[in-house]
């Protein structure tokens, strides 16, 4: 039933031994001790998996760990670079965005691939872009606020 | 580690409260104490020895300094997600003026914290929060004296900086070194005098939570990323419904599967535990396709509810009367009377319940998410007729509950799995179809209300009659509370209890009105029903306020100027006024397909105030609206941290848009219906409104609950707003586009 796998997670390659249809969440969670991707739905309806496959947010709760192999995965945890945070994490800091918590992940993993994709996003592309992810705490305000801010950040970078 | 000292009595007292309390007990939670500030520190926060709680009264019950350089503060509440750590250590960090960046917080641990009761009903400031604040002042006056007298001076003539106590001719000591390591012992005796707060340099910020930090850079922090050393994964497979019991099932085939160590079957409880996560999510569908049930069909479905409600309830409970109230509402030159409805709200959390339980010896902990953790030690002791001493349950963050979600039935449920696995720890996660169908809901209630005015609009009687299911089915020490042990061969009985305020919570309207009834009548419904945030004030302040709004159309008045007419507390007036005046109400642009709407409520009668106004956009062609925006004004006392309160009122107001708008629990013969996400939609971005929220900061006053007091006016307010936009009167929650009366609209 489990074959070899080489998945690349956060830029380290790691050739692990899994069954291929075990979803990428929970090899990420158990292989590579991922926090960020959370169990949610297990549907694909809620967003709590989300990692980056190629900078775009993909659901993992679901698709098959293999199905990935040949992807650039990139969880909440491989976001910083230089010992710095991502302007999305910071932002989402600054502005407090979130209450539990548990839907971060996923709202911060969309707020990447929707800034890497379009860095000066308006307000109905921030909320298309953060749709698939559920809140229930009611942040979603705050949401739109840290993802505004994000965008100033980044091009104030460049 | 530090060594801890601990005097001669200090010692005596403490074993002979602890017993063996603590022995044998696996230590390794320490490594998921809560700490503040993710940043790189130096040194490094050492935490502190774990050592049970004694006494309430003490002040290392509270307060400890024995970490060096560090305040750790101990609270019996929970972390929700309502920011309840940041509020906790600014009122320490206030009454000992150390800076924040140098304070922890553990919470809930019944090997540490106080026995706080439920994290419940917004009360964690005004209770937590007080005891610290008591226990800071008198720790710091001990420690101030403590000097005074190192120096030959008075405690009066020192100061405090970050820890650091001065004297005018120029010593300095901190907390720490004149401790010596030892703890502050004794009771709060209410000698030291809190400070005013003409004086807080804390208190009163927008402090952010490290929480969210950590969170947001993938830390552990949720219950669900607790990983212990050769721990196990199990999954519970629930009953299709609640009547179902289990016929058969050929556990063989599972516990042939790679990776099953065993299938659990014990009456109507089936586990499966695994080595992998994954291996026990595959049995749980292997097990659910095999088992067969038999079960009996739901009687009363959605449809039928507020009709049974009224023919099932028998005598009310006369929670206030007043005589010839009927004849005075009968005679009134304008009276009126309308009926209400609120379906089975869910809590829905976006993360499922989880828990880790371990059993070493006789002795059982269980990491658990709930929002009581000494009422869940004394459940799990009746459960497994085992002393409370031998018990450690540990609360860690889980998703937000907004009540009582399945948090503590999963925690039932790991310590009966881990039971058969001594020496292992045992993580069982709920699927996400038990966490719709199996927590108990916020039950539906049914409203009557009657009132009279005179011909110039004056309230003259008002009467209110609840139909509602119980809001606490908590587990408080009766393990039948726990849904499993129900499931149990022999079946544990639930005793459901008596009916709490909780049903007529805000049944009562604060508006001056010369007459006023209340009458409960109390019901037994078909779905499992417990608390959601707010209780039964939400139905009862979206029934009141509707049912105003109404009275004011009759009337034909303004609805700001009604309510400030007839409000008598200063305090609500303010709150009103302040919303007309943010708001713009008098300027509103009232056009053919928007409308607004207000309402207000003191939640509970006696804590936080909170007015709303709702602005609905219509699209009579597509026989749609949209709730544009929210506006609020909330005062809930001394506010302690500013964003935080706004943080909490703003994610009220959405969950109550969508709770209002869109949701209700959908159940047929078979069972719950509502699964998942797509068979229970909730607000997701594109829908939720614009929220704008306000503070009313009184200094002067103690702090008050908030995180309850948005969800009843917010559903009024849009009942009301789409009343003002289309002329319908939505009196049946959710309120769906469908109901409106397209048609009518000219």
């Amino acid at each position: 039933m489990t074959q070899s796998i080489s998945l690349r997670v956060n830029g380290q390659k790691q050739t692990i031994s899994a069954d291929p249809e075990e979803p990428l969440l929970y090899i990420l969670r158990e292989e590579f001790a991922v926090n960020g991707a959370k169990y949610g739905c297990g549907l694909h309806q809620c967003g709590a998996c989300m990692v980056l496959a190629d900078s775009k947010a993909e659901a993992t709760c679901l698709r098959p760990c293999v199905s990935f192999e040949d992807t650039e995965i990139t969880t909440l945890e491989g976001l910083a670079r230089n010992g710095r945070l991502h302007p999305v994490q910071e932002a989402f800091i600054e502005t407090q965005a979130a209450q539990c918590g548990y839907c971060l992940n996923g709202m911060v993993i969309s707020a990447v691939a929707l800034l890497t994709a379009n860095n000066n996003p308006s307000e109905i592309e921030i909320k298309e872009a953060l749709n698939p992810v559920i809140c229930r705490c009611g942040t979603h305000s705050r949401f739109i606020q840290a993802v505004k801010l994000a965008s100033e950040k980044l091009n104030s970078t460049k | 580690m530090k060594e801890q000292h601990l005097t001669d009595t200090g010692r005596r007292s403490f074993l002979k409260t602890a017993g063996h309390l603590m022995i044998g007990f696996n230590l390794l939670p320490l490594a998921f104490c809560q700490t503040k500030g993710a940043q790189q520190e130096s040194p490094r926060y050492p935490g502190i020895p774990v050592r049970p709680h004694i006494d309430n009264k003490l002040i290392d019950s509270w307060i400890r300094l024995d970490a060096e350089g560090y305040l750790t503060v101990l609270s019996g509440k929970q972390e929700l997600g309502q920011g309840i750590k940041i509020a906790l250590i600014q009122i320490a960090a206030e009454e000992l003026d150390i800076s924040p960046d140098r304070c922890r917080i553990i919470n809930s641990d019944t090997g540490q914290t106080a026995n706080e009761g439920f994290t419940a009903g917004s009360n964690s400031v005004e209770g937590s929060g007080k005891a610290i604040r008591n226990a800071a002042a008198e720790a710091r006056l001990r420690l101030l004296k403590m000097a005074a007298e190192r120096w030959g001076t008075e405690p009066n003539s020192l100061s405090v900086k970050d820890g650091i106590i001065r004297s005018p001719s120029g010593d300095e000591i901190s907390y720490w070194k004149l401790l010596e390591g030892k703890i502050i012992e004794g009771a709060v005796t209410g000698e030291a005098i809190p400070k005013n707060f003409q004086n807080y340099q804390y208190v009163g910020q927008a402090l952010k939570r490290d929480d969210i930090e950590k969170m947001a850079k993938g830390e552990s922090h949720f219950i669900h990323d607790l990983r212990l050393p050769g721990m196990l994964h199990a999954r519970v497979l629930h009953p299709p419904s609640y009547s179902a019991r289990l016929d058969s099932l050929n556990s063989n085939q599972v516990e042939s599967m790679p990776g099953i160590i065993k299938v659990i079957r014990n009456g109507s409880f089936l586990a499966v535990v695994a080595e992998r996560e994954y291996q026990a999510v595959k049995a749980w569908e292997a097990m659910k396709s095999l088992a067969t049930w038999k079960k009996s069909p739901i009687e009363t479905l959605p449809g039928q509810l507020m009709d049974s409600m009224k023919n099932t309830s028998g005598t009310p409970e006369e929670v206030q009367m007043s005589e010839g109230i009927i004849e005075k509402i009968e005679k009134a030159p304008l009276k009126h009377q309308a009926e209400y409805f609120r379906p089975y709200h869910m809590h829905a959390s976006m993360g499922p319940s989880c828990s880790v339980a371990l059993w070493e010896e006789n002795l059982l902990t269980v990491w658990t998410a709930t929002q009581g953790v000494y009422p869940m030690r004394a459940t799990l002791a009746d459960l497994f007729s085992l002393d409370e001493d031998k018990i450690r349950c540990i609360g860690v963050p889980g998703s937000g509950c907004y009540g009582h979600n399945g948090a503590d039935d999963v925690s039932g449920e790991a310590a009966l799995i881990a039971k058969e696995f001594p020496g292992k720890p045992i993580r069982l996660q709920w699927m996400r179809e038990s966490e719709h169908q199996w927590e108990p809901y916020g039950t539906a209630m049914a409203f009557q209300l009657s009132a009279g005015m005179d011909a110039d609009g004056n309230l003259l009687a008002w009467e209110t009659k609840i139909w509602s299911d119980s809001h606490s089915t908590r587990p408080n020490g009766r393990a039948g509370s726990f849904v499993s042990a129900r499931h149990l061969e022999p079946p544990v009985e639930f005793r459901k209890g008596g009916f709490s305020g909780g049903s007529y919570r805000n049944g009562i309207p604060e508006y001056s009105i010369p007459a006023k009834q209340l009458l409960l009548y109390n019901y037994s419904g078909p779905l499992r029903t417990s608390s959601l945030r707010g209780l039964g004030a939400y139905g009862n302040t979206f029934a009141m306020e509707s049912f105003l709004d109404e009275l004011i159309n009759k009337a034909e008045k303004d609805p700001v100027e009604f309510r400030l007419k007839n409000l008598e507390d200063p305090r609500a007036k303010t709150v009103v006024e302040t919303l007309a005046e943010k708001s713009g109400w008098k300027t509103r642009q009232k056009s053919t397909s928007n409308g607004f709407g207000i309402a207000y409520s003191r939640y509970k009668n006696s804590t936080s105030y909170f007015a709303v106004l709702a602005e609905v956009e219509i699209d009579k062609g597509a026989k749609a609206y949209k709730l544009k925006k929210l506006t609020g004004v909330i005062d809930s006392g001394l506010v302690i941290n500013p964003d935080g309160l706004k943080n909490q009122t703003e994610g009220g107001m959405i969950q109550s848009a969508s709770w209002s708008m869109m949701e209700e629990v959908v159940y047929d013969q078979g069972g719950i219906v509502s699964k998942d996400w797509t068979s229970f939609p909730i607000i997701r971005m594109l829908d939720a409104p614009e929220v704008e929220v306000h503070l009313i900061d009184r200094p002067d006053t103690s702090p008050m609950g908030a995180g309850e007091a948005a969800m009843g006016p917010v559903a009024a307010a849009i009942a009301n707003a789409i009343f003002d936009a289309t002329g319908s009167r939505i009196r049946h929650l959710p309120l769906k586009a469908e109901k409106i009366d397209w048609d009518a609209i000219s």
